[in-house]
């Protein structure tokens, strides 16, 4: 264990509070303006991600096209970044040349991170110089399970030193993590150890990202904003493939950190399909049709 | 009300239990999302129940869960659609008792009339059942081309498919509605707006029970013509099955339909209404719902 950091002390989350206060933001009714401009705010925070192993170089440029233009004729925003593979790098950062979309990218031996603390960060290390300025890492849940917080916290601040000028998001993985008390003391410590985004899940396990879990870590946010004055981002991924739970999200977002964190510098979603279904809802607003994703490109 | 007069000789102290009718969509029974009702009344005035009135977002809804049941109906082999054909006759048979009291009681039928009505609607089952693996080799053919090639046209399946049931034969009507429908592979919504909808949840039930997967019978009840003009501009919807439509409700669909160019099929009203006659009934009801795709196969000598 690292022998200058101090374990966090956080508050114990209640639940049960945190699970009805999620609640709560199911029941907002956003329409006509404030959900057109709700959805164009959507898509400028979606990463747009393929983090499969049957990825190939045409489906990420497919993809950074559509990142580049999401709808053909329409004035909607692109999307916040591409998040890919390390080795899709180049081919990302050579379809999103000229533009102000950021590149993503999984390092760290994603989605387990089980590898040692040098290849990891050599991992990201090579990813960044390929092209990358934005790094998904996660943390070893196994550790941080294991009560082994010393590691964890010197992994992330070994990863955040090697991301350099990049910015690292630290992926918890809080559908392996057990409780929101977990949840709360992973968050912190990613805080603590550098991160500047704090993201919910890799996609690949379930429950991956869900309100009560972003709420709590949404809070660790506020807390470590109201004590230092820092702003941290936050992004939940995984399962987040509608326009209205997208758009429950921006509410809970407003509601426990304020305006400034409406904004893709400040909070992102994961997703693939998302990007679709805010499409076809856009669509409806403008022709008063509804929609089908068999006229949209796949995502 | 909506259950039997019949009293169980126990009960002269039990709460009667009424049932509950809702909309079917996706293989379950959600409520409508707009909180409305439409009371349901005997033929004498009596009062059944409050039916769902379905709005246009339980339409959106019904149309996303035919999509998806859509691949995987479409993909079964015809055989196995003609199997649950069977299954759904077998389930609706064992009901029949129950059907035939619903017509006379809700729908003023007569004891002949509603026998007569459960058997047409179980026989037509099963005769659209039977035209499951046999459409394709009637409207199907093998073409003679000029060169070295097998050159084969055969129907498939058009997709999500929006039937308007017929306003009479409460029971009949959706079985002739569907039935040409589905049986190709396609899936549908069907919109109930007649006196007796509390009938169209009942066989429901039935559905529910018969091997049939979820979503590839939707039923919503309520008023046509709140949600016409959303069936005919639907880009999801690829077809339009449509009985008894008025003139106004022709040239609304045609003109909605018109944007992503699907198919609207007006099928006529049998002579007296008489859904349970050979007219209301024709293979050639299955082909406005499909495809014709031709392949061409290099012979091999």
């Amino acid at each position: 264990m690292a022998t200058d950091y101090a374990i966090p002390r956080v508050p114990s989350v209640d639940r049960v509070a945190a699970d009805e206060r999620a609640a709560r933001f199911k029941s907002r009714s956003i329409k006509t303006t404030a959900k057109a401009a709700g959805l164009h705010l959507i898509i400028s925070m979606i990463d747009l991600t393929t983090l499969e192993g049957k990825d190939t170089p045409g489906k990420v440029r497919m993809l950074c096209r559509k990142a580049r233009q999401p709808l053909k004729g329409s004035d909607c925003p692109t999307v916040g970044a591409v998040c890919v593979y390390p080795p899709m790098v180049p081919i990302a950062k050579e379809e999103l040349k000229g533009t102000d979309i950021n590149i993503a990218a999984v390092a760290t031996y994603f989605p387990s991170g089980q590898a040692t603390i040098a290849e990891r960060v050599d991992e990201v290390r090579r990813t960044v110089d390929a092209g990358a300025n934005e790094i998904d890492m996660v943390i070893n849940r196994g550790s941080f399970l294991a009560g082994d917080y010393g590691r964890v916290f010197d992994e992330i601040a070994a990863t955040a030193e090697a991301c350099g000028k990049a910015h690292l998001k630290v992926i918890l993985e809080t559908g392996e993590l057990q409780t929101y008390d977990n949840v709360r003391l992973a968050s912190q410590m990613a805080i603590d150890a550098g991160a500047h985004f704090i993201k919910t899940s890799t996609g690949k396990i379930k429950p991956a990202a869900t309100m009560p879990v972003t709420l709590v870590m949404l809070e660790t946010i506020r807390d470590h904003f109201l004590k230092t004055g820092k702003m941290v981002g936050m992004k939940p991924a995984g399962g987040i493939s509608s326009a209205k739970l997208a758009l429950r999200y921006l509410a809970m977002v407003k509601e426990t950190l304020g305006d400034a964190w409406l904004d893709p510098d400040w909070f992102r979603f994961g997703a693939s399909s998302l990007l679709n279904d805010v499409l076809m809802q856009l669509e409806k607003q403008r022709t008063g049709r509804y929609h089908s994703d068999r006229y949209l490109s796949m995502s | 009300m909506a259950t039997s007069k019949k009293k169980s000789t126990a009960t002269s102290t039990r709460l009667e239990v009424l049932k509950t009718f809702k909309l079917y969509i996706g293989g379950a029974f959600p409520r409508t999302e707009s909180g409305r009702y439409i009371s349901e009344e005997t033929h004498k005035g009596e009062f059944v129940a409050n039916i769902c009135r379905a709005s246009r977002k339980d339409f959106r809804n019904a149309v996303v869960a035919a999509r998806k049941a859509q691949g995987s109906w479409a993909g079964r082999t015809p055989f196995n659609r003609s199997q649950i054909f069977y299954r759904m006759a077998e389930m609706l048979e064992s009901r029949r008792d129950s059907f035939e009291r619903a017509l006379q009681e809700r729908a003023g039928y007569t004891e002949k009339k509603a026998v007569a009505e459960l058997d047409a609607t179980i026989d037509r089952l099963i005769w659209y059942g039977g035209w499951a693996d046999k459409y394709i080799q009637v409207f199907g053919n093998v073409n003679p081309v000029a060169s070295a090639h097998f050159n084969f046209t055969m129907p498939e399946a058009t997709g999500v498919v929006t039937a308007l049931a017929p306003q009479k034969a409460p029971l009949l009507g959706l079985i002739t509605a569907l039935a040409p429908v589905i049986v190709s592979g396609n899936t549908v919504v069907l919109i109930v707006d007649h006196d007796h909808r509390s009938l169209a949840i009942d066989f429901a039930e039935v559905l529910h029970c018969s091997d049939l997967p979820g979503g590839v019978v939707n039923i919503l009840t309520g008023y046509r013509e709140e949600v016409l003009s959303y069936i005919g501009g639907h880009m999801d919807v690829d077809a339009v099955a449509a009985f008894d439509a008025t003139p106004a409700e022709k040239k609304e669909l045609g003109v909605e339909a018109a944007e992503n160019v699907k198919r609207v099929h007006f099928f006529e009203t049998p002579k007296k209404d008489d859904w349970t006659s050979d007219e209301a009934q024709s293979p050639y009801w299955i082909l406005p719902f499909v495809e014709f795709k031709t392949a061409w196969h290099p012979m091999a000598f």
